[in-house]
């Protein structure tokens, strides 16, 4: 037989049938719902008097618009809380196999929540309306982001109408240096690639240093595979990614889990299968990572100065990367060491996990956050995770350092919440976007890893985190 | 979804590449748990120069008279002409429902990103894609001719002037082409093969019972 991609396998185990042109009605196993891209969905379903396919497939829980503070008082904005109540509503309505609503102690960003439940699994089509869906390709799952229209067709039929995408091999060796995290990497990645390269494919991602990462590390590259413009990334099964399942609530136990577990030890790409591209990237020589500009691929090193303009001579990039400069109110040429914060964001389906955390607290432990730091934020992806943190004794480090614990929930990754930038100010933000307006309009957004986060906030700017280890 | 055949209308260009779907509309307008209305908030922070927030009468808002769908000669534009990798980041289908709602038909550029161009058309709202030089070129006339229309017509998958002098050939995939054509509701034409998903489902769930 020929050698197949981890896609091909994932891709063509789920066809249930092929249309004339090469679409394929592809099945879907996992439907992750929150409560922004799917009240419409809902709707439609009930007008159209259509019932949910298989409600067992559904694990929902409400992130985007939950307040990180104050949960006692519950959701003050009535238009927030109108969608989290109707979520609420919706669930009661069809069922799930797993809710996890505001409040709950599991509740928690779906893209953690997710995994860590058991309910992300090797082998699944895993969709959700929500573009960091491909987070979990990191169990060597086939999942995207969806648009609500999807979602209805998902809740209705179970399947999807696709085409298959192209492939993608990005390949990392080497051994990344201390400080220097799976953000970092997919950062350089993105760099390298911009934030179209993926448009079309779907991204494997493989090599030593991949093999190297933690499932959460793991998770933070497949996460960011969306913008490269990939809507998929996923990593092969190994050990590790049994070791994480094994014995999460909604994973397989005893007979079952033997059985699974040796299908999911085939889930990777087989010697000698081809990809219609690839790319291959020496880890070793990966430095910390800053975004400076509004786009993800928008970034340099924190041995670097932000890019001068003049010296692009694609003009329609110089007039980008003006637009860029002028929006973030820098000058071309200035060290990234010496760009000062306003405010510090670790958080987001990106860099929420435990590892995450442990990571952050490292650079902060007996200091604290510098005076022109208004604000540091620290928001677990979870529940479990906040949890976790707070065993470790996480939440002492990082309060006693001036920052704020906060609920777990999407928070300031995209300020849907009160949680936000006003005009002006600068984040250090351990999230996946620096767009125009994206953590607050007018707010200006520096994508860093938790390290770097956390360093900054103490150093009130940028500092190479390679110095402190 | 009301099909698309044939439209022909006042072109408005935006000149910016990796146009995203924060910029299309922004997050405090997603807490909607409808479909509509949202046409005045489209570029939200582009076209005003107050800070947006839901439930503003957009007539009593400043506007931004830089911004290019501000400018009067692109008043009642329903086609957008746009750079590379316009769409890209989060799912929202608020951006094409935006985009619909304000007035738009069709999109051209020279590439969209993934989720953002199956979203248009699922809603009835054409994504086409021409090449870095026939974009420029269109980019030049709509700024040189005020009133500047196009015609599009999908089932010839063609974009040309109103005098008829320059036309564009598109690609479009045969199956998405005939849904827009006729306004299929696609969930309809899925469930027509019910019985194929559900032994397609009866099948997997027994081979990978952990799945159920």
């Amino acid at each position: 037989m020929d050698s197949r991609t981890l896609y091909d396998k994932l891709f063509d185990s789920h066809v249930v049938r092929h249309e004339a042109d090469d679409t394929a009605l592809l099945y879907i196993d996992r439907h992750l719902v929150h409560e922004v891209t799917s009240p419409q969905a809902f709707e439609g379903l009930r007008l159209a008097g259509r019932k949910p396919w298989r409600a067992q497939s559904i694990v929902a829980t409400a992130d985007h618009n939950t307040p990180t503070k104050d949960w006692a008082l519950g959701i003050r904005d009535p238009v927030s809380r109108t969608q989290v109540e109707t979520l609420d509503a919706n669930i009661r309505a069809v069922g799930a196999k797993a809710y996890f609503p505001f409040l709950d102690r599991r509740q928690g960003i779906v893209h953690v929540i997710g995994p860590e439940s058991g309910a992300t699994l090797p082998g699944m089509t895993v969709v959700c309306g929500d573009s960091h869906t491909s987070t979990h390709g990191a169990f060597a799952a086939l999942a995207f982001g969806i648009g609500t229209s999807e979602v209805e067709h998902v809740l209705a039929t179970q399947c999807l109408l696709t085409k298959k995408a192209k492939s993608m091999l990005i390949r990392a060796d080497g051994k990344l240096a201390p400080g220097v995290t799976a953000k970092d990497l997919i950062l350089a990645i993105i760099g390298r690639i911009g934030t179209a390269g993926g448009t079309g494919y779907a991204i494997e991602f493989a090599g030593d240093t991949v093999r190297a990462l933690s499932m959460e590390g793991r998770m933070t590259m497949c996460n960011m595979a969306i913008e490269a413009g990939a809507r998929a990334g996923m990593i092969a099964v190994d050990e590790r990614t049994l070791n994480y399942i094994q014995g999460r609530p909604l994973a397989p136990a005893g007979e079952l889990w033997d059985r699974a577990a040796a299908y999911w030890r085939t889930l990777m790409s087989d010697p000698g299968a081809t990809f219609d591209l690839t790319h291959t990237i020496d880890a070793a020589s990966v430095r910390p990572q800053v975004t400076w500009g509004t786009s993800p691929e928008m970034v340099v090193s924190i041995e670097d100065r932000v890019p001068d303009p003049d010296r692009e001579r694609d003009q329609s990039r110089r007039d980008w990367m003006e637009r860029a400069l002028t929006y973030m109110g820098l000058e071309p040429n200035t060290l990234i060491t010496d760009i000062r914060i306003d405010k510090v964001f670790i958080g987001s389906c990106t860099n929420s996990r435990i590892e995450d955390l442990r990571q952050a607290a490292a650079m902060i432990r007996g200091r604290h956050i510098a005076d022109n730091v208004k604000l540091a934020l620290v928001v677990p992806g979870s529940g479990p995770v906040k949890a976790q943190a707070e065993a470790e004794g996480l939440d002492r480090v990082f309060r006693d350092a001036g920052f704020e614990w906060r609920e777990p929930g999407c928070s300031m990754c995209l300020a849907m919440n009160d949680d936000r930038l006003e005009p002006g100010e600068r984040c250090a933000s351990t999230s996946n976007r620096n767009f125009e307006g994206r953590q607050g309009a007018g707010g200006r957004t520096h994508l860093v890893s938790p390290a770097m986060a956390a360093a900054a906030a103490v150093a009130g700017r940028f500092v190479d985190v390679r110095r402190l280890f | 979804m009301e099909p698309f055949r044939i439209h022909t209308g006042i072109v408005a260009p935006l000149d910016r590449a990796n146009v995203d779907t924060d910029a299309i509309i922004p997050k405090q307008f997603l807490k909607s748990i409808k479909r509509s209305g949202f046409g005045p908030n489209l570029f939200d922070e582009w076209r005003y120069l107050d800070r947006g927030e839901p439930g503003q009468d957009p007539s009593t808002r400043p506007r931004n008279s830089d911004f290019v769908l501000n400018h009067p000669r692109y008043h009642g534009a329903s086609i957008l002409l746009a750079r590379r990798n316009f769409g890209c980041g989060s799912s929202r289908e608020h951006a094409p429902w935006a985009l619909l709602d304000y007035g738009f038909r069709a999109l051209i550029a020279p590439s969209f990103a993934d989720i953002f161009y199956n979203n248009c058309f699922k809603n009835g709202l054409l994504p086409i894609v021409l090449s870095e030089n026939d974009v420029d070129r269109l980019f030049h006339a709509v700024k040189a001719f005020p009133g500047f229309r196009l015609t599009i017509d999908l089932d010839a998958q063609s974009v040309h002037t109103s005098d008829g002098q320059h036309a564009y050939r598109f690609h479009v995939e045969p199956f998405r082409k005939q849904c827009l054509l006729h306004g299929h509701d696609d969930i309809a034409l899925t469930l027509a093969h019910a019985d194929e998903i559900r032994a397609f489902e009866t099948k997997r769930l027994a081979e990978q019972p952990w799945l159920a």
